[in-house]
């Protein structure tokens, strides 16, 4: 039997679940179909081939997109898990009024609600040849060349990288210790604990739900991402998203279509490690 | 107040540190829009003018900015509204339990960590092959909505674990119909919890650039004209460009903060 109040929840839930379906669901089922197309340089042709795949599996060049995208998530993980459970510990934990914590939480969410190409682009007159860290190592007499790693490398797609994305490791892991019971780390001083014990025995296992959900968020965005491999990379680094992405400039749909589907399913196996350590419906 | 530890003065200088990395880059472009005529995309500065601005608004020297910015706002303010009522009314359904709630609930998550691509790249195709030409205030709006539901109905989910129901039981017992509870009671409470995923949504929708890209069709929101601008326009008019935008960004964000503090004053009143 559907009770009244339950029939308000179908209606209530429709529009996000019609949205939903509309524009995620079924677009994924095109795409789907589509990698088993054929294509010339004009046209799709409906078909099923497995060429597309054939291709993608045996080629070298996804191989080492693939390399680089797991280098690229790893090192942006390490680098941001590092900075943001750093920034919500002193937080949470070191600043005590919670006017003063409402104030620096939202100081470090503003620049989230700026554009990610904006800021990009604003690294490039600190990097590059002529920019300021460059010419501040060389007046002071540290090097004598510029440094021409410092844009359009590696360096310079992690850092963006971190820049963008340590505010999605903050804010969960700053949720999860706001919930840590403060007489508990009480009673551990009491009880004679050092404060890297207190660390590692209290406050790292309560926010670990904080630390999944956050480095779920940065995995996946750095995964997916290809915007910041073409800008801070100057068009010569590639990742996985990246090769999509030339694909579609190509209109090469088929091909884009066949590497999305595997994308989708590396980041969906990640996915699934990752919610076996957490329930992430309980977090919320 | 008893004396800080020593942690205190390092941690908080790693945060003062942290502040300046996010903030420094943005704030060196900011200063570089000013630059003089002469003047190129590094410093030192040649002169200080606004001719940079004004060259923004010239439409064949950088292309259509200003009908870029519209677009992006309309779509923005599109976004918002759709957002707020859509996650509004889902997070009251998922007050109760019903059938399937796990499954809208997950498809919510996986629009969330879904990579922007390909979303994009399916909506992309799926207009294309049905024959509907692709606009951004049709496959553009609903891509966009991809990305701001989730956020919205996470927030909503947030706001609903610390929600009191017995006001609107008290309400009800007081014989109001379900219509007035929801008009009196819980929408005046939840109205500074809406505007914020208002803001949430217009400002992700206006920056977002990668589930635009198949799907805004023919014309460029915003992000798309910057991010065409950054393959092709080497002066300091692309600072410019990013400067205005982020002034947008953040006038919403003022905008908004200012109007939950009045929502919550007029609460307490």
């Amino acid at each position: 039997m559907i009770s009244p109040r339950q029939i308000h929840s179908y209606w209530q839930a429709l529009p996000l679940t019609l949205t939903l379906l509309g524009f995620l669901v079924f677009p994924i089922c095109v795409i789907l179909v589509v990698s088993f197309w054929d294509y010339n340089e004009y046209s799709l042709i409906p078909d099923f081939i497995l060429e597309n795949y054939e291709f993608l599996l045996t080629s070298k060049v996804t191989l080492k997109a693939y390399i680089q995208t797991f280098k690229y998530a790893f090192l942006t993980w390490f680098f941001t898990f590092l900075i943001g459970f750093t920034v919500a510990y002193f937080l949470a934990f070191h600043v005590r009024s919670q006017r003063m914590q409402t104030i620096l939480f939202l100081l470090c969410t503003v620049p989230f609600f700026t554009s990610n190409i904006i800021r990009m682009i604003s690294w490039i007159p600190l990097l590059g040849r002529n920019g300021l860290v460059n010419s501040a190592l060389q007046t002071s007499g540290v090097i004598e060349q510029p440094l021409d790693w410092l844009l359009y490398s590696d360096f310079a797609i992690i850092l963006a990288y971190v820049h963008l994305y340590t505010m999605f490791m903050v804010v969960p892991i700053f949720n999860s210790m706001m919930r840590i019971d403060r007489n508990l780390v009480e009673a551990a001083v009491d009880a004679g604990a050092a404060p890297w014990q207190i660390l590692k025995d209290i406050i790292v296992p309560l926010s670990k739900s904080g630390i999944m959900v956050g480095s779920i968020f940065v995995f996946t965005l750095v995964m997916g991402d290809f915007i910041t491999v073409k800008i801070m990379g100057g068009g010569i680094k590639a990742n996985v998203a990246t090769l999509i992405y030339n694909e579609i400039s190509l209109l090469q749909y088929p091909a884009a279509a066949a590497g999305a589907i595997i994308l989708l399913i590396t980041v969906l196996m990640m996915l699934m490690i990752l919610f076996r350590l957490v329930d992430v419906r309980k977090e919320l | 107040m008893d004396k800080r530890p020593a942690s205190f003065y390092f941690l908080g200088l790693f945060f003062v540190l942290f502040t300046v990395f996010l903030y420094g880059p943005n704030i060196t472009i900011a200063i570089l829009s000013f630059q003089g005529e002469s003047g190129g995309l590094t410093f030192p500065m040649r002169g200080v003018s606004l001719h940079w601005f004004g060259q923004l608004f010239e439409r064949q020297a950088v292309g259509d900015f200003s009908s870029a910015l519209l677009r992006s706002f309309a779509l923005g303010l599109m976004v918002m509204v759709c957002t707020v009522t859509f996650s509004l009314l889902a997070g009251l359904a998922f007050r109760k339990r019903f059938v399937g709630s796990s499954t809208v609930f997950y498809l919510t998550l996986t629009s969330l960590i879904l990579p922007s691509i390909l979303v994009s790249l399916g909506i992309g195709l799926m207009f294309d092959r049905f024959g509907f030409t692709p606009n951004w205030f049709s496959s553009g709006f609903g891509s966009h909505l991809t990305w701001t539901l989730p956020f919205g109905l996470l927030i909503m989910f947030a706001v609903f674990n610390r929600f009191n129901p017995s006001y609107e039981m008290a309400s009800a017992d007081l014989g109001a119909t379900t219509l007035q509870t929801f008009r009196f009671i819980l929408l005046p409470l939840l109205a500074p919890s809406l505007t914020g995923i208002g803001l949430f949504g217009f400002t992700l929708s206006y920056d977002e650039f990668a589930r635009t890209l198949m799907t805004s069709g023919s014309l460029n929101t915003l992000p798309l004209e910057l991010f065409a601008m950054t393959t092709n326009v080497t002066s300091p008019v692309l600072y410019a460009l990013g400067t205005v935008t982020t002034l947008v960004s953040l006038c919403v964000i003022l905008l908004t903060l200012v109007l939950v503090k009045q929502l919550r004053k007029a609460r307490t009143r």
